[in-house]
């Protein structure tokens, strides 16, 4: 999803970035799920109780396997709480669920222009206040770098002719983004965080 | 960080607590790792409910008190970190809430605290609540703002307890005495048992002092006149604070402070989405309720770019529908540089003559159920209007080495500070530098000049908590006491003539610029009251009459000299005398180390000292009262 149009997409890019990072990386949403239990274990959202069907799950430190995985698996499974409040955070501040489920074919390009400058400016106030974001390299894009022996493969990706040995020379194509903090709201244990966005009712 | 104080009284940590309209924030200076003029500062990042269920850490906590319904929200959605038993919301879930829901909302609970029409102690807010939504007081509303703010700080520093530390909380200059004495009686309610009050224009220049660490002495020298304008989210706050030398040193003396003025960044707000909505409506389109509040808030975003960058001719503004159709029902339209320029500056910042003044309509009818905004909203006029009453302000003040300049219509500030996110914008900055300097030029004085690198979201927080620390004798103090003098009526004693108001004589009871923690003199005058019953005084303050001492008896005064306050109200219970006995009694004033105005009546001959309280419930009407108090 990142071969899109760099404008405005790209921006919004930013947005899935961090949202597909808790889902999809263990080790980030493990820091994320660490940050979160570590100042207020009382405060600290049941994650059992949030996984699917823990039915027989005993209390124990380690994340839950997922039931379905037959045998131990070195694979974790992520936390789908952080990731439903970062979703609840871009539907109410960015409208981003309904941006993303209008059809948006019948618009012309300047209805959906103006209802992307109010997503964007949601997302990015969302990244802003929850995240700090900074590039993994400091080099403008475009500019070559050398990559030394033993350089951190999980932060900067070989692409093209790669063959040989470190240190490896090249140009930097994308500056990569980390993230250096997540801030994310403390959950009562009783919130539900699967909705979203709650229904509303005018009276 | 463990280890407290070797002495256990002595508080480790000035906090400094900004009571605003629209948000309160919270700073403080460590004064065990503090030395001299460098401090070690931090502001509390202030946890709050940010959506049900949800607490988040932020700068600001917004000054809302949201009433929710019974079964509005889920049980165990109004979680706090430190408590799960609230009943009400406070803060940024208080606040977007009540945009949903605006009756169970209460807002501006500051401004209603000095409302003098209604009675401040009494269940009246949200005003537009319906019956079965349970009121609270806007003291009440203060105390919990207040009150969050001490469990937050318990929470986050559990080895320093709140109640120990020196707490400083602001309010405006122009708070009148039982504004004051509301503000100290809402902080010890809240449990803040080591509170101080300061001015907010004072705080902010504190904080700019704090900053410079140091520089300051070079950036302002003897004879300066600085000019603190202030404009928050609610209000607008303005005072002079001179530069004078005593005994060789630098010192700074607060010489005047303006009238309560209704007005700030809230109401450009309003004014911008207003104009907006008419041209939407222009166009066939009729913004509902809840879209007029996100023309609001994207108005503010906008007004900010517009603002900052003079190259932007227009933002966009796009206002969501409600349903989750978010392209289909959205309303656009644009705010163009001519029309901020139309509002902004010429509504709020006109450049005016100096010998303009705030325009004022005779209220029609019953006004008293809102709040007393200001009618005229041109900042600058009232700048003009402070700046000409307080034209002989520098008259008295030592060490100034001011010469008053012949003929001048205005008092000559020389250096101006700036406080208050509305002025984030260099536009309104040099629009107000501007007319400013244009009538000091008709004055043929030198224009003034602006002083750079104010922290103008929480320089009231960090100046609060800087003059926690200053106190202990750390660094330069403003100093300068009271700024208005006090005076009770008393009847003059001629025979009354049918159809007419007995005249009525001025005595003064407090002079201009009591320090804290000083009494004034026993004036020679004495009252009768009547024991069991409570007697009423007419109360004024005035902001220019320096000369005056106790016992000052005025018998005419102009109608802007003094300003009619809050009735004052003594009585004296009848333990050892006889109900309904006359006895005389001497008016007495202090000023507390808490920074609030107290009054007593003592009897003659006797040690005894009762209070005498203010009048906060409202009515203030000008009328005379058939218990006047007598002269005797």
């Amino acid at each position: 999803m990142t071969d899109m149009n760099p404008g405005f997409f790209g921006r919004i890019g930013i947005a899935f970035g961090a949202f597909f990072g808790i889902l999809g990386n263990a080790a980030f949403a493990g820091r994320v799920q660490r940050l979160r239990e570590a100042p207020e274990a009382p405060e600290a959202p049941d994650f059992a109780a949030e996984a699917p069907r823990p039915a027989a799950a005993p209390v124990a430190a380690a994340p839950a396997p997922a039931p379905a995985q037959p045998a131990p698996s070195v694979l974790k499974e992520a936390s789908p709480v952080a990731a439903l409040q970062l979703l609840g955070l871009l539907q109410r501040d960015a409208r981003f669920i309904d941006f993303v489920e209008e059809d948006i074919v019948n618009y012309s390009d300047a209805d959906i222009g103006a209802a992307a400058r109010l997503v964007h400016d949601g997302c990015r106030a969302v990244l802003r206040e929850h995240f700090t974001i900074k590039p993994v390299r400091t080099e403008a894009e475009g500019s070559r770098v050398t990559l030394q022996e033993g350089f951190d493969a999980a932060a900067v990706r070989l692409t093209g002719n790669v063959v040989g040995k470190a240190p490896f020379n090249g140009q930097v194509s994308h500056r990569g983004w980390k993230v250096e903090d997540t801030r994310l709201p403390k959950l009562a244990p009783s919130h539900d965080a699967s909705i979203v966005a709650p229904a509303e009712v005018e009276l | 960080m463990s280890d407290i104080d070797s002495n256990e009284n002595q508080a480790r940590y000035s906090i400094g607590v900004d009571l605003g309209t629209t948000h309160c924030a919270l700073s403080y200076v460590d004064m065990s790792a503090s030395d001299g003029e460098k401090t070690a500062q931090g502001v509390l990042p202030i946890s709050q409910l940010t959506a049900p269920g949800a607490a988040e850490e932020r700068d600001l906590l917004p000054s809302f008190l949201y009433l929710p319904h019974e079964n509005e929200l889920a049980p165990g959605d109004l979680t706090l970190p430190w408590t799960q038993e609230r009943t009400f919301i406070v803060g940024e879930l208080a606040r977007s809430r009540g945009a949903g829901t605006p009756i169970r909302l209460v807002s501006s609970a500051k401004s209603w605290l000095c409302h003098p029409g209604v009675d401040r102690r009494a269940a009246i807010l949200p005003s537009d609540a319906p019956e079965e939504v349970e009121r609270v007081s806007p003291m009440e509303s203060s105390v919990r703002y207040l009150t969050h703010l001490r469990e937050a700080w318990n929470h986050a520093h559990p080895d320093a307890p709140f109640d120990r530390q020196d707490v400083t909380v602001t309010i405006p200059a122009s708070f009148d005495p039982a504004a004051r004495e509301l503000t100290a009686e809402a902080a010890a309610a809240a449990g803040y048992s080591r509170m101080t009050l300061l001015e907010e224009p004072q705080a902010a220049l504190y904080s700019w002092i704090q900053k410079s660490a140091g520089g300051w002495r070079k950036q302002v020298k003897v004879g300066d006149v600085i000019l603190v304008v202030d404009v928050g989210g609610g209000t607008t706050d303005l005072s002079l604070i001179a530069v004078v030398e005593r005994e060789g040193n630098l010192e700074l003396h607060r010489v005047a402070v303006g009238e309560h003025i209704l007005l700030g960044g809230d109401n450009m707000d309003l004014a911008l989405a207003h104009t907006v909505a008419r041209k939407l409506a222009a166009l066939g389109t009729q913004p509902d309720p809840w879209q007029l509040r996100a023309l609001t808030y994207a108005c503010r975003s906008a007004k900010e770019t517009l603002l900052s960058d003079p190259t932007v001719e227009a933002v966009p503004l796009v206002v969501p529908s409600r349903g989750s159709k978010l392209i289909g029902g959205s309303l656009r339209t644009e705010l163009t540089r001519a029309e901020l320029t139309q509002i902004l500056l010429e509504g709020f910042f006109p450049q005016v003559d100096a010998s303009a003044r705030p325009v004022s309509r005779a209220r029609v009818g019953l006004t008293q159920l809102g709040l007393p905004y200001a009618q005229d909203a041109a900042v600058t006029r009232h700048l003009a209007a402070f700046l000409g009453r307080q034209v002989n302000a520098l008259a008295e003040v030592e060490g100034l080495r001011h010469q008053a300049p012949q003929g001048a219509t205005l008092l000559h500030p020389t250096v101006v500070l700036f406080n208050g996110g509305v002025f984030k914008s260099p536009l309104l900055v040099e629009r107000v530098m501007t007319t400013l300097n244009a009538w000091l030029a008709a004055e043929s004085a030198p224009p003034a000049r602006l002083l750079e690198g104010a922290d103008l979201d929480l320089a009231v927080a960090r100046g609060a908590a800087y003059y926690g620390y200053v106190r202990r004798g750390k660094g330069v103090r403003i100093r300068g006491g009271t700024a208005r003098a006090y005076y009770v009526a008393v009847e003059s004693a001629m025979p009354a003539v049918p159809g007419l108001e007995p005249p009525v004589q001025a005595l003064c009871v407090a002079p201009f610029g009591m320090e804290e923690g000083t009494d004034a003199e026993l004036p020679a005058q004495e009252f009768g009251l009547v024991v069991g019953e409570p007697v009423h005084f007419r109360f004024f303050g005035s902001s220019v009459r320096r000369q005056d001492q106790v016992g000052t008896l005025l018998e005419y005064w102009q109608p802007d000299e003094l300003q009619e306050l809050e009735e004052i109200e003594a009585s004296l219970p009848p333990e050892g005398r006889t109900p309904g006995e006359v006895v005389p009694v001497k008016l007495h004033a202090r000023v507390t180390e808490a920074g609030t105005l107290e009054l007593e009546a003592i009897p003659r001959g006797s040690s005894e000292r009762w209070k005498v309280e203010f009048d906060v419930r409202g009515g203030l009407s000008g009328d005379m009262r058939a218990d006047q108090g007598m002269g005797l």
